[in-house]
Parts: C-alpha cells; sequence; structure tokens
C-alpha cells in the first residue's frame, strides 16, 4: 500500500523511514480522516514530513504521484476486483441503501449493483472516478479508501476546490530555511566547549559541603558553586565575493550554526586575504570599515580565531604589496595574517573547497603554511577536527 | 473523540486532522508555525474541547528533561537528617514529581503541552525519546518504574530557535500552522468579537493584510496582533471612515503599535 508512494519521497530525499510508513498505514487502519483525497492529502503529510523544510517537497511529490492516477481509463472502472468491493461496500452506501441492500439480500446483487452505481457516477459527473480508476490495484482501494468522486447517496460534488492543496504550495518559502540544516554543525561546534563557572550559585559543591560539614562538628553546611556554563570565545573571520560565491550557503549554515552555540561571538568579514580592514556589513563594506588593527587591540588572545575563506587567490595578494585585487594594500596579506597568529594564538582556517581539490591552487598551500597547517575542510568532520585544534595552542614561533 | 475546534478557536481541516490523528495513534504532536498563530493555545482548546485536564510544561533554556520526570531533593534530606526528623527515612518524600509524573500518573488522560522546546539545550529532545515512545521511565531513587496510565495527549511546539533531532521527530507527528487565509481569519476575528460592524473588519483586515504584504518588515503581524489591535479600535471608538481614510494613505494607522513590534518596521509602513 502506497509502497511506491513512500519510496517516492524517500528517493527524493524527504527522509521518511519505516517507522512513518507503518504510521500511516495504521492511521489509514484506524479510518482516521473522512474519507477524500484533502484529507489524505493532510494525514500523509502529518505523518511523513517531519519539517517544513520538506513540505514543498512533498507537496509536489504528492501532486505528481496522484496526478498519474488521473489518467486511468474508465473502462478498467468496472472491473475493480470484488474483494475490495466487499469491504468497501458498506461505506459506500447510505443508512437507507443499505436497508434496501438487505431486502435485496444476496451479495451478487450488491456487487452488480456497485457496478451499476459506478457507471452512473461516471456518466454524471467527469473525472469523479478517478480514484479507483487503477482496477482495484489503486492504494485507496485496499484501504477502504472511498474516494470522493464514487460517494455513493449524496448529492454535491464535493469537489470545492479549483486548485488542489498541494498544488498551491504554500511552503515554498520555508524550504530555504538555512538554519534547519544546521544541528550537525552545531553538534560538531559543540565539542568546542570550556566550561567554567560564572554568574549564581545554584550548584552543590560537593567537596567544600563535607569539608565544612565535618568542620562543623557533623551539622550540615552546604556550599554552593555557580553551574558550568561555555565561556569560549570566537573571532569568526570570513572571505566574502568573487570566488566564495559559490560557498555561500555552506558558510552561511556554519554562521547560523555558530551564532546559536557561542554567547560570546563575534564576526567580520575580508576579501580573499587580510589586509588593513575588515567591515561587518558587506552591503556597506566600503563605508563602515573597522581597522585590522582595532580589531587586533580589541579582542585579547583567549578568542578563538576561525578563518573561513576558499584560499584561492593570486599569491600576489598573499606576498605582495599592492597584491589586493581590490585596493592599495601597504602591506602584504601575509603580513596581517602573521600579526593575527601572533595576537591569537588558537586560530584555524576553514576551506569548503573540498579537500582533494586543494592541492590545485598554488594559494591554498601558502596559506595552509602560513596557518600552520591548520587548514581544515568544512565539513563535519573538518569542524571537528578544527575544535581539536582550537583547543590546543599553535606554535607560533614556528617560521614559515 | 474528534477534535474540530471550539468556541473561540477555529482549527482549520488540516491542523483537526493531524491533532486526531495524533490522538487515536498516541503519538505526540508537534506543533511549529509563524509566531502567533495559536501554537500554544492550540493545546488549551483541545483539553477544553475533549474536556481533559492541561497540564503545561514551558520550557526554558535551563530546563532539562530529567525536571520534567522527577528531581530528588537530596539538600533538604540532608539537612532533615540533621534535624533527626523521621521523614528522612522514607526516600519517596524528597522524590519531586515533575510535570510528566504528572501526567503518567493521572487518573483519566490528559492533555500534556510542552511549550517552546526549542528553547531548552540542544539535548534535551534526545533525553526524552524513550519517555515519549514508550510513555514510561524509571526512577532510580525508589527503584519505581513508572507507567502512563493513560497515554497522555501530548501537544509540544517549537519556534524552530533549534533544531529537533531525527530520533526525536520520528516519535512524531508534525503540523506546521500557516498563517490564516483571509476567510478563515474573518472567523477567527468573528469568535473573538461578536456582532461587530462587518465593514469596520473588512477595513481593518485590509489594512493589515497591506502591511503583512509590505516587503522588508521584519516580523509580520500575525493573528494574535490582529485581535489585539481590532479589540484597540473597539475601545478607542474609530469609526470605519477613520478606517477608509487610513486605507486610501491620508491618515495613519491608529494603534500601529499594536501590529507592529519593531521600529524598523513601523518607520517602514509609516
Amino acid at each position: 500500500m502506497f509502497i511506491d508512494f513512500f519510496l517516492m519521497l524517500k528517493n527524493h530525499d524527504i527522509p521518511v523511514t519505516l517507522r512513518e510508513y507503518l504510521d500511516l498505514l495504521e492511521a489509514l487502519d484506524k479510518d482516521l480522516p473522512e474519507y477524500n483525497i484533502d484529507n489524505f492529502y493532510y494525514l500523509s503529510r502529518t505523518v511523513l514530513v517531519k519539517n517544513e523544510q520538506h513540505l514543498d517537497k512533498f507537496d509536489m511529490l504528492f501532486g505528481a504521484y496522484f496526478k498519474g492516477i488521473e489518467q486511468i481509463k474508465t473502462s478498467d472502472i468496472v472491473d475493480i476486483p470484488d474483494e475490495w468491493l466487499r469491504k468497501n461496500g458498506e461505506r459506500l452506501f447510505s443508512k437507507e441503501e443499505l436497508e434496501k441492500i438487505k431486502k435485496h439480500g444476496d451479495l451478487e446483487d450488491l456487487l452488480d449493483r456497485i457496478k451499476d452505481l459506478l457507471k452512473e457516477q461516471k456518466e454524471r459527473h467527469q473525472g469523479g472516478n478517478k480514484w479507483i480508476g487503477t482496477g482495484g490495484t489503486s492504494p485507496f482501494g485496499a484501504y477502504g479508501y472511498n474516494p470522493e468522486g464514487i460517494r455513493i447517496g449524496q448529492n454535491e460534488s464535493r469537489h470545492r476546490r479549483a486548485v488542489k492543496v498541494w498544488d498551491k504550495r504554500e511552503f515554498k518559502d520555508l524550504s530555504q530555511d538555512v538554519e534547519l540544516e544546521t544541528r550537525n554543525m552545531k553538534m560538531a561546534l559543540r565539542k568546542l566547549r570550556l566550561l567554567s563557572r560564572e554568574g549564581r550559585a545554584e550548584e552543590i559543591d560537593l567537596d567544600k559541603t563535607i569539608k565544612r560539614t565535618s568542620k562543623n562538628a557533623g551539622m550540615l553546611e552546604v556550599e554552593m558553586v555557580p553551574v558550568k556554563k561555555n565561556v569560549v570565545k570566537v573571532l569568526l573571520l570570513f572571505d566574502i565575493g568573487g570566488s566564495m560565491d559559490d560557498h555561500i550557503e555552506l558558510c552561511s549554515q556554519l554562521f547560523s550554526a555558530a551564532r546559536h552555540e557561542f554567547k560570546h561571538l563575534e564576526f567580520f568579514y575580508f576579501h580573499n586575504c587580510l589586509y588593513e580592514n575588515l567591515w561587518k556589513n558587506n552591503v556597506r563594506r566600503w563605508n563602515e570599515k573597522t581597522p585590522t588593527e582595532e580589531v587586533l587591540h580589541t579582542f585579547n588572545e583567549d578568542y578563538r580565531v576561525i578563518f573561513v575563506g576558499d584560499a584561492s587567490m593570486s599569491p600576489y595578494e598573499i606576498f605582495s604589496r599592492m597584491g589586493s585585487v581590490e585596493h592599495y594594500n601597504e602591506e602584504s596579506g601575509k603580513v596581517w595574517l602573521e600579526r593575527f597568529k601572533a595576537q591569537f594564538p588558537y586560530f584555524v582556517w576553514l576551506n569548503p573547497v573540498p579537500q582533494n581539490e586543494w592541492k590545485y591552487t598554488e594559494s591554498i598551500g601558502m596559506i595552509k603554511k602560513i596557518m600552520s597547517d591548520r587548514m581544515f575542510p568544512l565539513t563535519i568532520q573538518g569542524i571537528e577536527d578544527s575544535v581539536g585544534a582550537l583547543k590546543k595552542k599553535a606554535n607560533t614561533s614556528k617560521e614559515v | 473523540m474528534q477534535f474540530k475546534g471550539t468556541d473561540n478557536y477555529i482549527a482549520s481541516n488540516d491542523l483537526s486532522i493531524a491533532v486526531n490523528a495524533a490522538i487515536s495513534l498516541e503519538k505526540p504532536l508537534l506543533i511549529k508555525g509563524e509566531p502567533g498563530t495559536g501554537k500554544t493555545l492550540l493545546a488549551h482548546e483541545i483539553s477544553k474541547a475533549l474536556d481533559k485536564r492541561l497540564i503545561t510544561w514551558h520550557i526554558k533554556s535551563t530546563t532539562t528533561a530529567q525536571q520534567g520526570l522527577y528531581e530528588y531533593d537530596a539538600v533538604s534530606r540532608l539537612r532533615d537528617s540533621q534535624l533527626g526528623n523521621d521523614k528522612v527515612d522514607d526516600i519517596s518524600n524528597y522524590i519531586n514529581k515533575g510535570k510528566l509524573w504528572d501526567a503518567f500518573e493521572s487518573e483519566e488522560q490528559v492533555v500534556l503541552l510542552i511549550d517552546e522546546i526549542d528553547k531548552a539545550d540542544i539535548e534535551f529532545p534526545n533525553d526524552l525519546l524513550l519517555e515519549l515512545d514508550k510513555m514510561e521511565f524509571f526512577c532510580y531513587e525508589t527503584g519505581q518504574n513508572i507507567v502512563a496510565k493513560h497515554r497522555p495527549i501530548i501537544i509540544i511546539t517549537s519556534n524552530n530557535e533549534k533544531e529537533l533531532p531525527d530520533a526525536f521527530l520520528r516519535r512524531c507527528f508534525f503540523h506546521y500552522i500557516t498563517f490564516p487565509d483571509r476567510e478563515t481569519l474573518k472567523e477567527i476575528v468573528d469568535v473573538h468579537y461578536e456582532g461587530l460592524d462587518q465593514r469596520l473588519v473588512q477595513r481593518a483586515m485590509n489594512i493589515f493584510y497591506a502591511i503583512r504584504e509590505q516587503r522588508n518588515i521584519k516580523k509580520k503581524p500575525s493573528t494574535s496582533e490582529l485581535i489585539d489591535w481590532i479589540k484597540l479600535l473597539l475601545v478607542g471608538k474609530i469609526t470605519e471612515e477613520e478606517l477608509n481614510e487610513v486605507e486610501n494613505g491620508a491618515s495613519p494607522t491608529p494603534y500601529l503599535g499594536a501590529l507592529l513590534k519593531n521600529e524598523h518596521d513601523s518607520k517602514i509602513v509609516r
């Protein structure tokens, strides 16, 4: 039942598992919704989709899958297996009709009558029987899902909507939400925790309590300490523009993950390589610059510095004065990078370029060298590794 | 037992299907949606409609899963032992039951609201997996296994501040409350204020939708803001003609503060 639909969802990367599938079958088994396709859509949506980002895709797939059924030949309809009709006879008929049938008494009659009714229905309004068209193999059929088109004993058509709900694509906007994909990154960043005690004392300090109590001749004296909190401070430096445009999605995921994970988080943008200015708002980058000197003075060496960039540029941009593609720089990028290293012993460079491609770009190797090999790919594994590196001071005395 | 909304809560068809599916399959229902679309209210209304007791568990950043089960107050026990209190021999005197325990223990089925689950620590949902799945947990201090007498109807709301782990999601049903269409919104206004001047409501809703459709707005006004705003319009005895002028851009929107909660947004609209 619906196994094709289920597999279709799965193949299109909607994370459905056997559990959701069984839940859906169970819900149908319990005859939950009133039988019509809209309700079935709502039910399957609530059971199968667990995240609004997938709702739009689900709507499209649902539309695509159930559209096919509309094209089934009407001649197939009268060939519905008796089995199906037997199960569903009760639902198809109104009470009065059931009474009548009881008078007829014969099951064969009953089946014939259903077939007649189905034919009639077909003639009366077009497309009304699309849901049982698959010659009895329709997913609804076997579950007693009475499709609206063949609802017998009901005068008005239940097709009230011109547009199917799932065709409206109401959830389109939600599927672009970046925040939703960042859980893994957050979990990885979580490892970068420096716990220390801060704030109100609300945890019992066992050692001290025991000591104080014994000093107090056995009378209990409770000693409290503040709870441990993550106090790690992070300075994020993002490369933006140019070749980084390809990686913007990944970077914004990292950013939104980091923003929620660290209480002390500062971020700045740069272009290609560090020079004398950084900026916070990329739109106004020419007007609202922050001198790099100031950043170096403002933040103390406790800050963990994470550079995020593809490090793909011409070697001049790193090694030469006036090498920047954007402005006249007095000092080379390397000088600035070295200053950062001197000020912040904890640093890493995250590179969104896949690691196996690093060797094809000369400047990646150069930056990696300047960064004392603390360059990691921007993957979950890479973040985890870099978190490990951020806990250790870099050997800054090592000459490049 | 079917939930169809109440006198003052309009539940759309898809929402009631989701609620009823969750009730009959005994699964927690995770509700997300724009702020102000009635996520939290839903649990209250379910409890009213089905006439069941409501237990609410508001989640804060410091809430742990254990608090929902029970807390062992070792400190008072230590203190009492010093004072020679007889209570001290029975450990169960120092077990403070949490909301889940309450819900599980209840003699009749209850509605349990776990409000704003995304506010808690990122591990929080993982710590509740078994409890929500099997509806039971073990109390180590007393050696009791607490099993739900009647599986509660669990409604969980989230504002998406943090994502929820897949394992947790698999155990829930999910519904995303969309912003109501005009027709539904009209019904919602009607259940809140009976016998309003229909022309006034129409005008107010025109303005409301116009504001919602403005680009660049950071926080779009939602249902609850509209309800509040209409109330202010009534209190301030704003007439339909006055709103007409607002619509034509002749005068500023009265009580704009009720609709927009952000300085930046008010500037745009004005």
